[in-house]
Formats: C-alpha cells, structure tokens, sequence
C-alpha cells in the first residue's frame, strides 16, 4: 500500500473515531446532562481520534525512516564477501546500481548475476517493508482508538489531553525554523570542509583564477582545476553594483514621490503597480534580460563603436536593479513615513520649499533607514540567481568593465551542480563552499542592516 | 539649504530682497526635483509595461500551430497486411510511411534522396503518433483514405508565422528556397493554416519545439504546490500562534523570531543547497521528485507564511481574548474559536502570497535534479517532474527559434497563474479584513 494511500485511510479512520468518541459522551451525558461532563462531546471525539490516527502516525514515521536503513543493511550483507571489503565510495555505487534496478529505473550496463540477486532482495525486502507497515497501522489504529473509546467517561479530562497534544505539535512547528537554519549551517558546514580538505581556504578565497575543471583520471593532463573565486567575487560585487545604481535612485525617488508627493488616488493606482514588479518571478526577468535587453545594449554599443559582449555584466545588473526597484522603494517608504510630521513642519515654518525639506531634513533623518534598506536590497541582488544564470557569462574574467563577460557566485552553483558528475569531486564540493560565503555575506548583511533599521525605528518611537 | 542660513547683518528688507531674489531658482528647483520623482515611477513603470509587451508579442503565437492537410491513405498493407487487426502488432506498424507517402504522391516530381528527405522534413516527427492515434480510434478508416489535419516542423511554423526572412539569402535562413516553393503550394492548395495549439496544453516536454507542451510542468508544479501547502500552512500557522499567543517572553522565543527574519532573506539557491545535501543526500530521496521540491519550498515559504500570520493574529484586539477567557475559555479554546478565525482572512492572503512566490521559484529546484528533461507527464509524488519555471529555463536554453516564442507562451501561462492568485489574495483581503 503506498504511503499516501495509508495516511488517506489513516485520516478516514481518524474521522469515524471522532464520530464515535463524540456519540459516545453524548450517550453518556444525553441531552440537559451534557454540563455534568468535564469536557464538551467534541473534546472526547478529539481525543478518540487521536489515540487512533497519532499512535499509528508516528509507527509509519518511524518506520519509514528507519525501513532504508534496515533494507541497505541486509540487502548488502547478503551480498558475496568480495564485496564487503570495498571502500564506501564503491559500496555506495553499487548501491545504487541494486536500487535502481530493484525500482525499474535506467541501469549502466549488464548487471552481474549477485547484483541481480540483491535487487531481487531488495524487492522482496521493500514489498514484505510496505505490507508489514500497512498490517501494523491498520492494527494500531482501531486498537488505540478501542482503548481511548472505552476510557471515554464523565471525568475523562479529554481537552486537557487533547490541548497537551496540540501545544506539543505547536511548539514542535515553531522549532522546524531553528532545525532549518540549523541544516543549512551544517549541510553546508560538512561538505565545504570537505572541499577544504582538497583546496586550501587561502587559495580558495584570494586566488584569482577559477576553472573548475577536476581531473577524470589521474593521469591526465592540465586539468587538476584551479578554484581561486576572486573572480566570482568580483563579478557578483559588479553585477550587484550596477542593480543598485538602477535600483537606489529609482526606488528611493518613487518612495519619495508617492510619500510626499503623490496625489491619495495616483499612490492607490501607482503602488500595486509598482509591487507588480516584485512578484514578477526571477525567470522572467532573466529570459527578458537574456532575449531583449542584451541584444539591445550590444547593438546600441555597436552603433556608439563599442563592443560589448553578449552576455555583459551590464544587461544582468540592469534588469535586477529593475527587479530590485520596488523592493528599496517600498523599504524608503516606511522609513520616510516614519519620519516624525513635526520636523516637516519645523522646515517649513523656515520658509523650505517641499524639495528642500526632503533632502535637507527628511532624507537626513530618515539616512540609517534608507541605507539599512539599500543593505538588504544588496543582500538580495548578492543572492539572486535565475536573472545571472540566464543573462550574465560563464566566463570567471576578473574585470570590472560593465561591458564584458562576468559571472556570480549563484551562477557557478548553478553550473557546478547541474551537470552530471558524482557527488564527492573537488567541482560539486566547491559549489557549496560558495553556497556557504553566500550564506555567511547575505546573513551578515541581513542582520546588520536589521540592527541599523530597528535602531532607527527606536529612534522615533 | 545655504541660501537659509546666511546669516547677514543687513535690516528686514535685505533678508526679504535676498529671498525673493532666489526664489524663482528654487521653485525651478522644486519643480525639478518633482520631475524626478514622477520620471523614477514612470520609467519603472514603463519598463514592467515594455516586458509584458515583449513576452506576450513574442509569445502569442504559440498558442497556434501551423498544421498541414495532408490526403492520407490508411494502407492496409503498411497498417495490418494479415487483417488480425491486433493491436500489438498494429501499433508496430510504420505509419510514418502513410504521410510520407502522401507527400510524395502530392510532388511526384520530387525524385532525389536529399530532396525526399527535405520534403518530409515539412511535416513534424509527431505526426507518426498522431496518425496512429487515428487508426486507433476508428479502426474502421483502414484501407480508406481520409484528410488528415498533422503538425508541421518547427521551421514552417516559423516560416508560415513569418518569423522567416524569405528575402534573406538562402544560406542564411534555416529554410532552403525549395521547401519554401513546397510550402507555398501547399499554401495554394489551402492545405496550411494555423490552428489551436492544443498541444502546447496537454502534452509533456519534447525536444521538437512544435510537439513540446506545458502540461507535464503544470502538473509537476502542482503537485509541488500541493506538498508545499498541505506542509507549509499548518506548520507556519501553528509556529505563528505559537509565538504569537503562547510563547514565554525568553532568551528562546526570541532566538527563534531572529532565526525566522534570518530566514526569511537567505537567497533561495541557499535552500537548493540544503535539500541536495539533506534531502536528496542524508534522507536518499529520490531526484527530480515534486515531494522534494516542495519539501523545499516548505522550507523557503515557511517565514513568509509566518511573518504574514503572525500580523494578522497581532490585528485581532485584546478585547476579544479577554472576552473569550472571561466567559471561561481555556487559552487553547480562546484561540481556536475566536482569535484564529478572526485572523484567518489575513493568514490566507499571507499564504498566496507565499505559495505565489514558491511558484515562481525556480533556482532551489535546480539545485534538486528538477532541471531534467523529462517527457511524461508526472503523476505521482516521486515520479520525476519539473515545474513551470525550470521549464521556461529549459526553453529559454534551447537553440531553436520556435522554442523562444513556447517560453514566452509558458511565461504568459505562469503570469496569469501568479496574477489569478494575487487576484484571490487581493479579493479575501478587501472582503474579509476588518479594522478594528
């Protein structure tokens, strides 16, 4: 029986328990008498269901977790002995290899007559795993339910029970964010050490050539691959640079507009519009960067005598500063808006003209804000991914002419984990050692500016 | 503000005679800068107006296809020469001979082996398929013939859609001027038109531009959404009134709100990262399978939802907690009955946001072997799929010139999706929030 299917009729059992659980408080207490139960009929409807549907809820989490583990186990020790003296590395292959054909997927070659025999096993194992999982459930679930039934009584504290249990999974849900970061750090963590292990941490962060390419054999010539990722550095810091250069005057011009400016009904109609721009996904942006905006800078660049290059730094930076407008703007906006009325007031009892008040009083005062803002929007351009990989360059130049070929962090990671190659060479561990300086830059720069805009707040408040 | 603050010694009149004198200059000033603004929002504007124009220009002709007519003789010797009519040995047969012998009955003077070729080059490799899906359906057309509406290849659509420079020379245009004269006969006869694209709506990916459809992404991103949601909404939720109604003011609740806004701004690709090395890695989940990618788009839209619900639960007044637990309401009672359904229409809204996003999302899903070129349309949680948006990637990567106008088109298909869904969000807001 296939998981989704034991958890629908798990879910159906669990009904007819709360059905039950509540006729049967309802028996007990019939009518006028219901107030003499501690807790309301749908409390002991609740508390039947659960008995029912967690017990065997948690069994199958257990169980599924546990079942490849168990499976890999016996299926490899049934293996010859031959075998049992490999390395991990090997032993891991071959693993696959007995999975894939067990489930029916695409094997390299002719498998040897063990491994056949192994898969046959695993299949067996597998099917007897399923099976014994679903017998066990549909077992547990009417027993718990029988046993929570039967202690369904007039003092039953059954919404006590039932509040301890959805305390339990509140808490527990509020703790899936620290496990996530958690993951992060150390998935993360684990593999660039790995990657550390076969490339020193100096050469990586300052070397300024970057050529991912690892040797296939041992002997083979000038490919030992060279991972300095100065250059990425430098590319993503341009690329970046110029989205805010669109991005900042842009943004924070309309915030200032529609805050200061602006008519009630045109901020009504010009805002929404604006937001659009943000919840345009980022492929989007990079197929119109890639199709339409790089061409077009190329050929006006080729009608003013300069060359630029397909796939230039300045088309990527251009469209996400666009992408990044409404993101500064609508950050400016509340920090402008925070700004106290009296000190616009103060300005023009002076005799300031509203532009004067904006950029003499205004904008000062609201400056930490604003600049915390531009730090996030950096943040994001830092980590954008899908407008680079389409419209910037694979190249890794070390240049910081908007005109040439550049390429990110994103899109290394992109291109060193989408090709097809085993997990542990020096080439897909690199991608996330990038992934961490990512992870350390964007964090850095997400907590500091946090820090600077809620210093700021506190200021006025 | 210079000219403010000059300080002269000079009587009432002089100050007044200064001020006016500058006046004129900063009310040009003034004005200027309001310009600024109104260019900043324009041109913003302007160009969100121009990428709209530029995707849905390009991308509207895909939703036709040029289809050629073709008189097609349902050979019972190339169909079923021993008449069993079993359809194993029926679906065998070489039915790409009926059109290609079509074609050639209609230019029978078409006699050199390359120009035979080229001549049923005119007519897409899935015509074969669809040939047989006839005789399938009526296996009574065997041995009649019939007119037979097929798909052409990719460069007569183009041709036909006149994305084709028939005046550029011949070497340097993907079309010879001897398929361009076929084509036109054709056209004489009435035998091209364009029609509706349905197959850009039902079919899978396809390394042929004119066979390739959405629907395969579509349903693999739908059964990423789902995994998304049925994850992703309670868990936010219950996070969100956890922290929001029950959790002490400590060291540790506060840990927490950090780690979720910490979150909530790590770049996507980060996620793509963590699912391929714990999911795909530790767990041995399989690749390309939509229960991962929506695994990690739970992860990446849970502080979305969070955030969003956790506003809207600080919206509903201390009056009517303190109403519910005057009236004997234990906290979890307070909470269930009054104070989530008040907030709901603001944690629905907060979630299409979030799950609007997710679908738009599309680096992390590289990163998790969505990226696969896969032919068959996704039907369960762990069959390999991908999704709407690496789909438009996959296009957008492809070399052939039909391909640019399907991405558009898929593009213009996720948008009204994303547009539909902001619709709802905007809708439940205007109609269910309440001021209080």
């Amino acid at each position: 029986m296939p998981l989704s299917l034991l958890l629908l009729v798990l879910a159906v059992l669990s009904a007819f328990a709360y059905r039950f659980g509540t006729g049967r408080a309802r028996a007990i207490a019939p009518g006028r008498q219901q107030a003499t139960l501690h807790s309301r009929p749908t409390y002991h409807g609740f508390y039947v269901a659960l008995w029912c549907g967690l017990p065997a809820l948690l069994v199958a989490v257990a169980w599924v977790a546990m079942q490849p583990i168990l499976v890999k186990g016996l299926v490899l020790a049934g293996l010859p002995d031959s075998y049992s003296a490999l390395p991990e590395a090997r032993l891991n292959l071959i693993w696959n290899d007995i999975r894939n054909l067990a489930l029916g997927d695409v094997v390299r070659a002719a498998p040897a007559p063990e491994i056949q025999a192994a898969a046959e096993t695993f299949r067996r194992l597998y099917t007897i795993g399923q099976a014994a999982l679903a017998v066990l459930c549909l077992v547990l679930a009417p027993l718990g339910a029988r046993y929570a039934y039967g202690r369904v009584s007039r003092d039953l504290r059954a919404r006590n029970r039932v509040e301890t249990v959805i305390t339990v999974f509140l808490v527990a849900s509020s703790l899936v964010a620290i496990f996530t970061t958690i993951g992060i750090v150390l998935s993360l963590l684990f593999e660039s050490l790995r990657f550390f292990g076969k490339v020193p941490p100096l050469d990586f962060l300052f070397g300024l050539h970057w050529s991912p390419q690892t040797a296939l054999r041992a002997d083979q010539v000038g490919s030992s691959g060279s991972f300095g990722a100065v250059p990425l550095f430098t590319g993503t810091l341009l690329i970046s640079l110029i989205s805010m250069c669109v991005a900042v005057p842009v943004g924070l011009m309309s915030a200032i507009y529609m805050s200061e400016y602006a008519h009630r009904k045109f901020r009504a109609v010009a805002k929404p519009l604006l937001e659009i721009l943000a919840g345009i996904p980022t492929v989007v942006y990079g197929f119109f960067a890639a199709l339409t905006v790089a061409p077009f800078i190329r050929r006006l660049g080729e009608s003013m005598g300069i060359s630029v290059a397909s796939e230039s730094a300045l088309a990527a930076g251009l469209v996400m500063g666009v992408m990044i407008i409404p993101f500064v703007s609508s950050i400016s906006d509340d920090v402008i808006n925070a700004v106290p009325q009296a000190m616009r007031d103060g300005a023009y009892a002076l005799g300031a003209t509203k532009s004067e008040t904006i950029r003499n009083v205004i904008v000062p005062a609201a400056l930490p804000g604003i600049v915390g803002g531009v730090l996030l929007a950096v943040s994001r351009a830092i980590g954008e991914t899908m407008i680079v990989v389409m419209a910037a360059g694979l190249a890794a130049n070390l240049s910081f002419n908007p005109l040439e070929a550049v390429t990110t962090v994103t899109v290394q990671i992109v291109t060193l984990l989408t090709g097809d190659q085993e997990f542990d060479s020096a080439k897909t561990l690199a991608a996330f050692a990038l992934g961490l300086v990512l992870f350390c830059v964007t964090l850095g720069l997400n907590i500091f500016a946090l820090h600077v805009v809620r210093k700021y707040r506190e200021q006025y408040e | 503000m210079s000219e403010m603050t000059v300080d002269t010694p000079r009587g009432g009149a002089g100050t007044r005679a200064l001020v006016a004198a500058g006046i004129g200059r900063r009310y040009r000033a003034e004005r200027r800068f309001r310009l600024f603004g109104l260019v900043a929002i324009v041109s913003a504007l302007v160009f969100m107006v121009l990428l709209f124009v530029s995707i849905v220009g390009k991308g509207y002709t895909a939703f036709l296809q040029t289809e050629i007519r073709l008189p097609i003789h349902y050979d019972v010797q190339t169909i079923d020469p021993q008449g069993l009519r079993d359809p194993v040995e029926m679906r065998r047969a070489n039915y790409g001979k009926l059109y290609r012998d079509a074609l050639h009955e209609m230019f029978p003077d078409v006699e050199s082996r390359g120009d035979r070729r080229m001549l049923n080059g005119l007519v897409s490799s899935g015509a074969t398929f669809e040939i047989r899906d006839h005789v399938f359906a009526d296996p009574a057309l065997i041995g009649k013939k019939g007119e037979v509406w097929v798909p052409a290849s990719d460069d007569v659509d183009m041709l036909v859609k006149g994305n084709v420079d028939r005046n550029s020379p011949e070497h340097e245009r993907r079309m010879t001027d001897k398929e361009i004269a076929w084509i036109d006969a054709l056209a004489a006869q009435d035998r091209i038109e364009t029609r509706f694209n349905w197959r850009f709506f039902t079919q899978g990916d396809s390394r042929e531009p004119e066979l390739a459809g959405i629907w395969g992404a579509v349903s693999g991103s739908f059964l990423t959404m789902l995994v998304t949601l049925v994850l992703s909404f309670p868990l936010g939720v219950a996070t969100a009134v956890y922290l929001e109604e029950f959790a002490p003011k400590n060291r540790w609740t506060d840990i927490i709100e950090v780690n979720i806004n910490n979150l909530a701004a790590i770049p996507s690709i980060v996620f793509g990262l963590l699912g391929l090395a714990v999911f795909l890695q530790f767990f041995g989940l399989p690749r390309s399978a939509p229960v991962v990618g929506g695994l990690v788009l739970t992860l990446m839209t849970l502080p979305t939802i969070i955030i969003a619900s956790r506003v809207s639960l600080q919206s509903v007044p201390p009056s009517i907690r303190e109403a519910a637990l005057g009236l004997g309401a234990s906290k979890m009672q307070m909470v269930t009955n009054d104070v989530l359904p008040l907030a709901m229409p603001g944690i629905l809204t907060g979630t299409i946001i979030g799950m609007g996003r997710a679908l738009g999302e599309t680096a992390p899903l590289l990163m998790i072997g969505m990226v696969a070129f896969i032919v068959d349309v996704p039907h369960g949680f762990s069959d390999p799929a991908t999704v709407l948006p690496v789909q438009i990637y996959i296009w957008a990567d492809s070399a052939e010139r039909a391909f640019v106008e399907r991405t558009s088109a898929a593009i213009i298909v996720l948008l009204t999706f994303l547009i539909l869904m902001n619709a709802a969000a905007v809708y439940l807001r205007s109609k269910f929030e309440r001021r209080w």
